[in-house]
């Protein structure tokens, strides 16, 4: 027998969301990456966070460039919309997506060669703008699609398969998307779902764009000794800043057992993020201090994990620019293209 | 306390193939079903054989304990049909003769005696023949099989089918000593035998006093149902009255009333105490004996036989209505009505009767009169005496007779050898990995969504023209090619090596019912239950827990309740920590003792 689709048969015991649904219908086709892939297992965070959301699927566009990372947006929702660009263009196929349908629930899925070399002016003024959406970099130091040569995120010192060791610098989205404004600014791993889940959750509700770097190991070229994004490195060296939970709006809160003290920030929707377990002194609120501790983390070698930084007093793009509440895909044609007369007048305005 | 599941001894992966678990004599299911996939039939049958030595006659007939235990019915409510495919097996096979095993040339010297051949004591035959041993069989009728040839109908069980299947195992060797009831276990004792062993069934069917039944108008028109279908085995009696009642609701009411209806009987109807869940015959068998126009009644207890002018002419019946209070069910007569009938049976179950085994011999009897038997043994207190099948504990069934049988024929040969019967040879197991490359496996692994095949039916005009005529015809080749593929193959075992799991978690998010869980370390299993990825409330099956896993020291765990066994974990793990790997229950029987069985290194 070859490969096999999952069957349809489920656990008689799984439970429905508010829309009636279990969490495999949140799924999509079967995975055709490598078996134990990192990015496999975001997107069944993903599956998990899309479901205890309650997300109509119908109501998600998935958007994604090239690469292994950005092939996992055909594995979960299969009855969402969704766009595969070109390498790299991810963020502003989305952007336009975006202008044209705010409505809809952006879930861009990217990779750290997407993101980070070809995509980065991409990746920079979509933060920039503020597009609202999830934006997802599978992160695993190489590009899997291509077979494994060094990606801009890998360290120095970090050795390929072959072992030879990466001489230069690494881009650290996470520090690239706090210096560039972004509102909301984390770091997880594929492997931890309970931090990922409330993450993703979080960053699906927020209102702008919601930067998630996943540090995802890519088993067949990038989990190897002398890998710095291997699973057993991660596991060695991750230290969850800040443990968060998300708290949807209109959900009885059921605070999770802990001693430390919670603070809580509220989401443009009512919803609420709580944080627990937060170092002495680290506010997820004030950008400078999270790339202080980011930064401190990194020179000791250690990787540092969670909501690191949000920011809901942030404007999205339709915000800036002033677009109309309804979505432009609704709005009346008339309207939307209300003809040469209009077109004239406000050319006038410009004169 | 160390939760982690020892899988080196058979226990757990035998308990995960729910149909062997349940099957008395462990039949290894699964297997037999590939080889019908495969159309070995001659091996699926001879693998049969070796468990259940009867293929074709419980292909028919068995009770089928495997079924209601089947995986499939957690998954998607409908058993494999286990029990009618290993009728194929059976009917398509080639000729088995050469294969079967024969008694050496030279015999071990030992002599035993078995009274009654039912498939208890053929089984002891069967088992200990080839290792040499002399065997007496001493049966009371003219033919072998027991029950199973006097009572079970032939439209039932063909008699071409009993007939092969019992004279192949006298053909070993065995003596059968026809027509000779064993009047006195002393005298029989006293011929010296090495061992003896008491395979007479329960051959007493039960009474029914209660008013009008000595009557002399009423008598002869009341039958006890086993010696009612005797008697029509027999030719003795060939045909009834019109209107029959049948009181009971057991296999034995099913046989009665099937039979009535073909011998005249074309208004005949079931009476019952109880409601329809607690009936003792099997819904299949409800469902057969109302497809040829039976009347079921529920609720009524029967209170006395109407007589009039001398003549029977109905019964009367309290009409009950239960009600449960704490667990007990009790009843309230809520009115008294008559059924009209011009006979009846009594179908309201068996007893044992033993007027000729003495009781100054040394075998003791318990306060019900039944002989005091050890459960493993099958020993009683006069050692060298052993009991199985019906006589041991009360009316059972084929398979339990079979398995009986094995267990006495071991403590037999052991009782014999000059060895404590207690000490039971040990099961064993092969365990092997069933990867052929990638995304392939030595079974198909794809679910099979088709649902359960139905029996086809023999018209009933056709059934109702001879006694003879057998009922289901069979599958169809292209229900047999579905229904084998409904099986999950659950002998194919998730087999984990801890030191090579790496955590990625692909196996738990492929696992399509959510088996999967890598949990932190917990003190008890109770409490990793409520861990799981998916409700583990089912506490008849077991949970697999790992080792401690090398990069986090949490663990591995594994509902094994709705496990498809479709092999995706294992597709999707990079490192193979999870392998499928084909299980299969090494037995001992006294012909194949412990020495065959393989201890695992795993
Ligand atoms: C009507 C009916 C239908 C049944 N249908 C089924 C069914 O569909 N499936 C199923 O699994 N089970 C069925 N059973 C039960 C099954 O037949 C018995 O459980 C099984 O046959 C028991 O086997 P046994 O070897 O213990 O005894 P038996 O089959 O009862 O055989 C005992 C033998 O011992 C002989 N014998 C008894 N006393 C002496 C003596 N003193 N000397 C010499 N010989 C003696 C008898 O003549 C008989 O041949 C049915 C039973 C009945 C009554
Ligand atoms: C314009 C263009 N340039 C180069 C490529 C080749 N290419 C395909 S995927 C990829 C890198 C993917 O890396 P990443 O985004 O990290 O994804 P991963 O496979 O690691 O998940 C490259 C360079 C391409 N497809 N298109
Ligand atoms: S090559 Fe690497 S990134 Fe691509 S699927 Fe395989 S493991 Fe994942
Ligand atoms: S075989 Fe593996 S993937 Fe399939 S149901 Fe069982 S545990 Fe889940
Ligand atoms: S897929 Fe394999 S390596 Fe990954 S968690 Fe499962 S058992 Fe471990
Ligand atoms: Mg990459």
């Amino acid at each position: 027998m070859t490969s096999i689709t999952k069957p349809p048969v489920r656990h008689p015991g799984l439970p429905k969301n508010a829309l009636g649904f279990t969490v495999r219908d949140y799924e999509g086709a079967m995975s055709t990456l490598c078996a134990g892939c990192g990015h496999d297992s975001v997107t069944a965070a993903l599956v998990l966070a899309c479901w205890e959301l309650a997300l109509p699927p119908h109501r998600a566009a998935k958007m994604s460039g090239i690469g292994c990372s950005s092939k996992t947006t055909a594995y979960f929702m299969k009855q969402s919309h969704g766009f595969n660009s070109v390498h790299g263009r991810m963020p502003s196929v989305t952007s336009g997506a975006n202008a044209a349908n705010r409505d809809l629930h952006y879930i861009g899925i990217s990779g750290d060669g997407d993101s980070l070399s070809i995509g980065l002016g991409q990746l920079s003024h979509a933060i920039r703008r503020n597009v609202r959406m999830l934006y997802l970099i599978d992160n695993n130091g190489v590009y899997g699609l291509t077979k494994g040569q060094f990606s801009a995120s890998a360290d120095i010192g970090s050795t390929s398969k072959k072992g030879e060791a990466n001489l230069q610098p690494p881009i650290d989205p996470v520090l690239l998307a706090l210096t560039l404004g972004a509102t909301f600014v984390a770091r997880s791993f594929s492997g931890d779902k309970a931090q990922l889940v409330p993450i993703l959750k979080a960053g699906i509700m927020h209102n702008g764009l919601a930067l998630v770097d996943i540090i995802s190991p890519c088993v067949t070229f990038n989990d190897h000794e002398g890998s710095t994004k291997s699973y057993k490195f991660t596991r060695e060296h991750e230290v969850e800043l800040v443990a968060a939970d998300f708290v949807p709006l209109r959900r009885e809160v059921i605070a999770p057992e802990t001693d430390a003290a919670v603070s809580v920030v509220t989401m443009h929707d009512g919803s609420t993020v709580r944080f627990r377990r937060t170092p002495e002194g680290y506010d997820p609120t004030d950008r400078e201090a999270a790339y202080a501790h980011v930064r401190a983390c990194q020179q000791r070698n250690e990787v540092a994990t969670g909501l690191l930084f949000i920011d809901e007093h942030g404007q999205d793009m339709h915000a800036v620019s002033k677009t109309v509440e309804m979505p432009l895909v609704e709005l009346p044609y008339e309207q939307l293209c209300p003809g040469n007369g209009a077109l004239q007048k406000l050319m006038e305005g410009f004169r | 306390m160390s939760l982690h599941t020892d899988v080196t001894s058979p226990h757990h992966y035998h308990k995960v193939v729910d149909c062997q678990w349940a099957c008395p004599a462990h039949t290894n299911v699964p297997e037999y079903l590939r080889l019908i996939a495969q159309g070995r039939y001659t091996e699926s049958y001879l693998l049969n054989r070796e468990s259940n030595v009867f293929p074709g006659i419980l292909g028919r007939t068995c009770d089928r304990p495997c079924e209601p235990a089947c995986r499939r019915v957690r998954v998607d409510g409908k058993p494999v049909a286990i029990c009618r495919l290993k009728r194929v097996a059976a009917d398509l096979r080639d000729d088995v003769t050469p294969y079967l095993p024969k008694a050496p040339a030279v015999r071990n010297g030992k002599r035993v005696a078995l009274i009654g051949a039912g498939p208890a004591s053929l089984t002891v035959a069967n088992d200990l023949l080839p290792i040499g041993y002399e065997v007496v069989i001493y049966e009371k009728n003219e033919r072998a099989g027991g029950l199973m040839r006097f009572n079970i109908p032939a439209f039932r069980l063909p008699e071409s089918v009993l007939n092969e299947e019992t004279q192949c195992i006298i053909d070993m060797g065995a003596e059968v000593r026809y027509s000779t009831t064993v009047e006195s276990l002393k005298s029989l004792l006293d011929e010296g035998y090495d061992a003896v062993f008491v395979g007479s069934g329960a051959p007493r069917g039960k009474e029914l006093d209660i008013p009008g039944r000595w009557d002399p108008g009423a008598r002869d028109k009341i039958h006890i149902g086993i010696e009612w279908l005797g008697s029509v085995h027999f030719g003795h009696i060939d045909k009834i009255a019109p209107k029959v009642l049948i009181i009971g609701v057991g296999n034995t009411a099913m046989d009665c009333c099937r039979t009535s209806r073909r011998l005249g009987g074309v208004d005949t109807k079931v009476v019952a105490r109880r409601s329809r869940p607690y009936f003792k015959a099997s819904p299949w068998e409800l469902e057969d004996a109302e497809e040829e126009g039976i009347h079921i009644i529920e609720n009524h207890a029967p209170k006395r036989f109407v007589i009039e002018g001398g003549k029977l002419v109905g019964m009367e019946f309290e009409r009950l209505e239960w009600t449960e209070a704490n667990g007990r069910q009790t009843s309230t007569v809520i009115d008294t009505v008559t059924i009209p009938c011009d006979e009846v049976i009594l179908a309201i179950g068996q007893d044992n009767a033993f007027p000729w085994i003495e009781r100054d011999i040394g075998i003791n009897f318990d306060k019900w009169d039944m002989p005091v038997v050890d459960k493993t043994t099958m020993e009683c207190s006069l050692p060298g005496v052993f009991f199985g099948g019906d006589s041991a504990w009360g009316p059972q069934n084929i398979i339990w007779a079979v398995e009986h049988g094995h267990q006495a024929a071991i403590s037999i040969d052991q009782h014999c050898q000059g060895l404590s019967v207690a000490e039971r040879p040990p099961q064993g197991m092969h365990l092997a990995s069933t990867k052929m490359g990638m995304h392939s496996w030595a079974y198909s692994n794809d679910f099979n969504p088709s649902s359960r095949a139905t029996m086809n039916h023999a018209e009933l005009v056709k059934r109702f023209s001879k006694i003879s005529v057998e009922v289901e015809l069979g599958f169809t080749p292209e229900q047999t090619a579905t229904e084998v593929e409904r099986c999950l193959n659950c002998d194919v075992e998730t087999h984990f090596t801890a030191s090579l799991c790496i955590e990625c978690d692909a196996c738990v998010d492929v696992c399509p019912v959510n088996c999967l869980t890598i949990a932190p370390v917990a003190e008890s299993e109770a409490e990793l239950r409520t861990r799981l990825s998916a409700p583990a409330e089912n506490l008849a099956q077991d949970l697999y827990v790992s080792e401690a896993l090398p990069q986090t020291r949490r663990l591995m765990v594994k509902d094994e309740d709705i496990c498809l066994h479709c092999g995706l974990c294992a597709e999707r793990c990079p490192t193979a920590a999870w392998d499928m790997q084909k299980f299969a229950l090494v037995i001992p029987y006294a012909f194949a003792p412990s020495d065959t069985t393989i201890p695992v290194t795993v």
